[in-house]
């Protein structure tokens, strides 16, 4: 069950062009599994900036000196995201979580890959870690524009058992983007799961590659939202559900992590005809 | 210091009689949830106990199964969101089933948001819920401006606003309050207001959204899917005032339930001075999940500060000194 909590901040670190928040978040560690975000109040009581950020949880402490404590991974788009980013040791930050459902792990130690655009990376961390102990393979693509938009190379490194970057301009790794390498690496290691996180654009074309490899695909999408707990439903987007009938569902509580091929990828932004309670078709 | 959550739990609760009344609806306190805000209080009893508010007003729910509009939906503005959701929902039949069994086995006071696309589907939507269990009021939502057609919004026309309230006053049972949801997008809300009075129902929310707009400097096109959109938030807050006071100066027993920015007890002690007999908080529960609490719980303080010994000593206070009875013009209106 989500929580409301006064964290502390602990330390802010930059990371290339991003940065890390450690935050206190007494109870939030605890209920933990990769895939749930938390939601973070922007600007104090007073603030104009109404509406909570969301960040996927990156890391988790569940014990220590501080108790539990969380990570985020901030990039810096707006004033919002600046405002956390100038937040310093001490620092009080209204935190919500854990929240959104988490991906689904394999029973058995199947080998998975996982796909990170950006800092879409921060909460494969964690994954990476648990695959590992089931016995999976766990295979990790990182991709970005550029290098400095990378996240975490080195340290996924120690949890995966191969690393592949992509950058578009080719500042590190292979020139191109994740689906440019994807194919090769899921025929290579028989790859049964793709984990994936990052920007819209890239989710659909992963999803859509595990689709030719009959691979089975957890996608963590990025919608806006305002409220993070399913209240406002300004976060929906197409899915298929299990009675075959698409909805407009939440991405806050009935995601953010979704089967890549139950995404109607194509038609986000969009009410397809064929929805529940679309708008009657105009027959005129 | 963050009065939220479990802070505001630690305060010690004043001696205050913090019960309200809309019409016949009796709650053990002066804050509701408002339309829209709080889905059907089942994501909410997760931060407070639901029970103990005024009410959960429930989204607006339509007669049939409704996707809404396409993304994006919302956009952030100065203390304040637009948003042109478009009245996504299950439709009414699945909401009796599901959303309104929940919160009569949880034992919340309900009030019912209602919206149709016609006076009829807002006929059938009272029918339906006649017979229905867990009912405590409606809100007919006749000022929601995500609708297809923006220039039918029923609030804006006070013909058309009593046509809609006669029917579903006559579809309702009778021991059911109604309340008419207004829209601040009109040249004079008193006289809107007093044509639903004359309708026939029971109270007032003031007020819905205000149409807005944001154009994305980026590419250059409206922000919103849905082109305009309901501005909420605090930005609103002095315009619901305004709303507030000018209704009660026109009609000084009309119960009126105050919605728009509140974020702090000391918001809606605003409302209540204006001639609230309640207040919804909406918007601001996106931003602090356990808003509707907190700000009960400000409130009390507030009153105590001010030597009031219940809630019902401060409606209207604002007004002290005014002859409220006579703005209302034309003597027209009847007290109730």
């Amino acid at each position: 069950m989500p929580l409301q909590v006064r964290g502390e901040v602990l330390d802010v670190r930059r990371a290339g062009s991003y940065y890390v928040l450690s935050i206190t978040a007494l109870g939030i560690p605890e209920q933990y599994r990769p895939g749930h975000f938390v939601t973070i109040g922007i600007g104090g009581e007073e603030s104009g900036l109404i509406l909570r950020r969301a960040f996927a949880i990156h890391q988790v402490q569940s014990r220590g000196v501080y108790g539990g404590t969380l990570d985020v991974v901030v990039g810096v788009q707006g004033k919002g995201t600046r405002w956390l980013s100038e937040r310093r040791r001490h620092d009080t930050l209204d935190i919500v979580g854990p929240l959104g459902k988490p991906f689904i792990l394999p029973k058995e130690g199947v080998p998975c890959v996982l796909v990170g655009g950006g800092y879409g990376s921060a909460p494969l961390f964690m994954l990476a870690e648990q695959l590992r102990e089931r016995g999976c393979r766990v295979d990790v693509v990182l991709g970005a524009s550029t290098e400095e938009k990378l996240y975490g190379v080195l340290d996924i490194k120690r949890v995966s058992s191969m690393i592949t970057i992509t950058t578009e301009d080719g500042s590190s790794g292979t020139k191109g983007r994740v689906t440019d390498v994807l194919p090769d690496i899921m025929e290579r290691n028989n790859s049964a799961v793709v984990y994936a996180c990052g920007p819209m654009g890239m989710l659909a074309a992963v999803a859509g590659i595990a689709a030719e490899y009959r691979a089975y695909s957890q996608c963590s999408v990025e919608e806006s939202m305002a409220c993070g707990i399913g209240i406002c439903m300004t976060c929906v987007l197409p899915v298929i559900g299990d009675d075959g009938i698409t909805r407009m569902v939440r991405s806050c509580v009935e995601g953010p992590i979704f089967r890549g091929d139950l995404v109607r990828w194509d038609e986000i932004g969009t009410i397809p005809a064929d929805a529940l309670g679309a708008p009657a078709l105009d027959m005129s | 210091m963050f009065g939220r959550g479990i802070g505001s739990a630690a305060a010690p609760i004043p001696n205050i009689d913090m019960t309200a009344a809309l019409a016949s609806l009796a709650m053990p306190s002066p804050v509701l949830t408002a339309s829209g805000c709080a889905a059907s209080g089942r994501e909410l009893d997760q931060f407070f106990d639901i029970t103990k508010i005024g009410a959960i007003v429930t989204k607006s729910v339509m007669l049939r199964p409704r996707s809404g509009r396409p993304t994006p939906r919302m956009c952030e503005t100065p203390s304040g969101m637009l948003n042109s959701i478009g009245l996504q929902g299950p439709g009414i039949e699945d909401f009796i089933e599901v959303d309104l069994a929940w919160l009569e086995a949880r034992g919340a006071r309900t009030v019912v948001s209602i919206a149709g696309e016609s006076v009829d589907e807002y006929g059938k939507l009272a029918q339906k819920l006649r017979t229905a269990g867990g009912v405590d009021a409606i809100e007919v939502n006749i000022s929601c401006p995500n609708v297809s057609d923006r220039n039918q919004v029923f609030a804006c026309d006070p013909e058309m606003a009593a046509n809609v309230i006669q029917t579903v006053r006559r579809q309702s049972d009778s021991q059911t309050p109604i309340f008419a949801k207004l829209s601040p997008d009109v040249t004079d809300i008193a006289a809107i207001a007093r044509s639903v009075v004359r309708a026939g129902v029971d109270g007032l929310t003031v007020i819905n959204t205000a149409l807005g707009m944001v154009i994305d400097v980026e590419t250059m096109r409206p922000a919103l899917a849905g082109v305009t959109g309901g501005l909420s938030g605090p930005a609103i807050r002095p315009i619901a005032l305004r709303c507030v006071w000018q209704i009660r100066q026109a009609l000084p027993d009309i119960p009126i339930l105050g919605v728009g920015g509140i974020r702090t007890g000391l918001d809606a002690l605003q409302f209540i001075l204006a001639g609230a007999n309640a207040v919804s908080v909406g918007t601001m529960t996106f931003n602090d999940p356990s808003a509707p609490m907190r700000v009960h719980n400000e409130l009390a303080l507030a009153l105590q500060e001010r030597g009031f010994g219940s809630v019902s000593e401060a409606i209207s206070y604002g007004h002290r000194g005014a002859d409220i009875f006579e703005v209302v013009g034309e003597g027209e209106i009847e007290p109730e």
